[in-house]
């Protein structure tokens, strides 16, 4: 039976891992992963997992070691942040083209420079292209819930990508909140042992990771990216699976007090728990304001967002990562190039914020509204703005 | 499989075993000296052998999709990265097997690459993996540059070569630093197997792979691996090229199992380096005084591993 206990974050990122039953995790520690790993090396210490821990010396070896271990057949973790996430990039690109699928979790934090230990959004944004399917956690419950689905995504025939689960570094990873934790039985029952149509098997020898020439690479590119975009309903019935079995539902966006709303805010993370109470004030003083969430980051909802912003007239994205020198917030961009070829769209207004753990309050998410709204009547929507930066 | 063979310090590769995992019909060069040491090390290793290889001639020469010249299971994922992919393959099977996913059996855990994929770029990667005790045996070979991408130095091109970013002209005489000694870097590792070989003596070469097989924990074998293309000699002299290396003590055929080393090939009566280097292009612009530096230094060098020997 379920048991609600006060966990922090990254220890029930952990424990989830642990009732997957792991066979291979292999990480390298960086603040503020760290609890994560910290917590998979006393559970395979003591005995909880039987797992291999593969005790390497970068995230490059890492994530190299979970792709080896991967295509033997093995179920395969790790986890990370920040400077490792992009020391691993190299790696990343080939988990996703050689379709394996390894669970990684991310506390995202910052990129240097200047260094800088605490949270936003650009490392994982850093990432955008890889080929990883992302999924953005709003709270301890969604991470340990997501932590034990990512693997059965991953796994699906159907999928067969590597999974990243993101939960923001600090604001939410090192925070306590109440988790309901599953049963052995209940999560064997959810997720079945990973069972590879194809593995390194020296009774069944074939080549992995060949070189290609310009004749075939785009027809192989072509194939991953329908591949990974073909992923979207079957993580939509894996997650409805979830809901129906233990009552949590989760959707690639989902959507508050948005139903005829006539702006919308659209966030991703942790954050969206203050802008939720940001909207409940707003609506107390009468304002048409809603609150988007938007989950899945890859493969991009453009249905599911373009659906959920149709009746609204403006849109304001707040991103906690910055594309320097070019088009400010990259879910933004997104969401613009996604909503260009509509007739009828909502104009959208770009705010960076909350860079490198700094706080976004209440108040000033009604700001950026306020703001947004002025820019709108205005008639002059810049293309983005750094919010909340002391001149 | 995997047991040595008797003949030793005859040149018979007929008494190695019929059967090919490397196969032909790959694309390296003609007398293309690390395709002939693959082709022995994995008549050594058997079938039951699966392999990680780094990005260099080895695996583009054998994989061009959609064709592969592996009969052996075989990935590639980059380049620095060998160590760490393969001892991740051996994690895999020994958690699956522990946990009765798979049934118990000897499995050989290779992770093969280049000089430059071991010593330079994947040495960190190297280190991790030999240092965690994994059941694995890492194969170098060794054609003393980068290959695959046109012949530029590596850490472990010989001093006085010409290489494309190392070029001999006016003011330079090629590669200005001596070979980083990795057999060495390994050993300090304290591995239980650690050994030189060279595919111009394959039944030394063989017998190694098969020790390393069967010994437990990593093992690292360096191979000198003659590239008749990057070393500009013709490519019928592979063999001789390689044997002219050991011949003059400049690279010297040994094996330091649980930390005891012993040589494997004693050169009754070493012959002059010149030969060697006047056998290939890339030492062409070397003067007579250089030549003479070379082999002061080869003989040093050799002294030294005398003494060393003599200690143990
Ligand atoms: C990170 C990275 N840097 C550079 C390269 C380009 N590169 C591919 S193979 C290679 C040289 C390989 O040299 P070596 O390991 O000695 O093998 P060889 O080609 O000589 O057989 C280089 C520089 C790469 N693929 N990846
Ligand atoms: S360049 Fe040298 S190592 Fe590469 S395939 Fe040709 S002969 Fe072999
Ligand atoms: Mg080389």
């Amino acid at each position: 039976m379920a048991r609600r206990v006060g966990l922090e974050v990254s220890i029930a990122c952990s424990e989830a891992v642990t009732l997957a039953n792991v066979d291979v995790i292999a990480a390298y520690p960086i603040t503020p992963q760290t609890h994560i790993v910290e917590h998979l090396s006393e559970q395979v210490a003591e005995g909880h997992l039987d797992a291999e821990y593969i005790k390497v010396e970068s995230e490059h070896s890492a994530l190299s070691c979970c792709v080896g271990a991967s295509a033997a057949g093995a179920r395969t973790f790790t986890a990370t942040a920040s400077q490792g996430l992009i020391l691993m990039s190299e790696i990343m690109y080939i988990a996703s083209g050689l379709r394996l699928p390894v669970v990684m979790a991310l506390a995202t934090r910052t990129l240097s420079s200047p260094l800088t230990i605490w949270g936003d959004q650009s490392d994982v944004m850093s990432q955008r292209d890889c080929g990883w399917i992302t999924i953005f956690c709003e709270n301890g419950q969604d991470v340990f819930d997501q932590s034990i689905i990512a693997f059965r995504i991953a796994e699906d025939r159907r999928v067969l990508f590597p999974t990243m689960i993101c939960m923001d570094g600090f604001h939410l990873s090192h925070v306590i909140e109440p988790v309901e934790l599953l049963s052995q039985e209940e999560v064997d029952s959810f997720l079945p042992p990973y069972k590879p149509e194809y593995r390194l098997d020296p009774h069944r020898p074939l080549t992995m990771g060949a070189f290609t020439m310009p004749d075939y690479f785009m027809e192989i590119k072509k194939q991953q990216d329908e591949a990974l975009k073909s992923t979207l309903p079957v993580i939509k019935e894996i997650w409805n699976e979830w809901g129906n079995r233990f009552g949590r539902y989760y959707q690639p966006v989902s959507c508050y007090k948005a139903e005829g709303a006539e702006t919308l805010i659209l966030i991703a993370g942790g954050f969206s728990g203050t802008a939720q109470i940001a909207v409940d004030r707003m609506r107390e003083q009468g304002k048409n304001v809603g609150l988007l969430r938007l989950k899945l980051w890859r493969p991009f909802p453009h249905q599911e967002i373009r659906d959920a912003v149709k009746g609204a007239k403006l849109v304001v994205v707040v991103d906690r990562a910055l594309s320097v020198g070019g088009q400010g917030g990259p879910i933004a961009a997104e969401l613009r190039s996604s909503l260009y070829h509509l007739k009828k769209r909502p104009a959208v207004v770009s705010f960076v914020a909350g860079l490198s753990g700094r706080d976004i309050h209440i108040d000033q998410f009604v700001e950026m509204v306020e703001r947004a709204e002025g820019h709108l009547s205005a008639g002059k929507i810049p293309d983005y703005e750094m919010f909340g930066v002391r001149e | 499989m995997m047991e040595t063979l008797e003949i030793k310090r005859v040149f018979v590769p007929r008494a190695l075993p019929l059967r090919e995992y490397f196969s032909p019909g790959h694309r390296g060069c003609q007398g293309c000296g690390p395709a002939l040491a693959i082709r022995h090390v994995f008549k050594a290793l058997g079938p039951n052998t699966i392999v990680a290889n780094a990005t260099s001639c080895s695996e583009i020469i054998s994989s061009p999709y959609p064709q592969t010249a592996w009969k052996v299971p075989w990935i590639h994922v980059a380049f620095e990265n060998a160590a760490a992919v393969a001892t991740g393959i051996e994690a895999g099977y020994k958690a699956m097997m522990r946990k009765g996913k798979l049934p118990q059996e000897k499995i050989n855990f290779v992770a093969l690459a280049g000089d430059g994929g071991t010593g330079d770029i994947g040495l960190q990667a190297l280190s991790g993996a030999m240092e965690r005790g994994h059941d694995f045996i890492y194969i170098c070979y060794d054609n003393e540059a980068y290959m695959n991408t046109g012949i530029q130095r590596s850490g472990l091109t010989p001093f006085g070569a010409s290489t494309t970013t190392s070029p001999a002209g006016k003011v330079s005489k090629g590669q200005n630093t001596w070979k980083k000694d990795l057999p060495a870097i390994a050993a300090a590792h304290h591995i239980p197997y650690v050994a030189t070989a060279c595919p111009s003596y394959p039944i030394d070469l063989y017998n190694k792979v098969a020790k390393a097989a069967a010994i437990e924990g990593p093992a690292y074998i360096h191979i000198l691996a003659p590239c008749p293309t990057g070393w500009r000699c013709p490519s019928e002299l592979t063999i001789e090229v390689g044997r002219m290396a050991v011949e003059s003590g400049l690279f010297n055929l040994f094996e330091i199992v649980n930390g005891k080393k012993r040589l494997t090939l004693r050169v009754p009566q070493r012959r002059p380096v010149k030969d060697y280097l006047k056998a290939q292009g890339r030492f062409r612009h070397l003067t007579e005084e250089d030549i003479r530096f070379i082999q002061e230094k080869v003989d040093e060098d050799y002294q030294l591993l005398l003494e060393e020997l003599e200690e143990v």
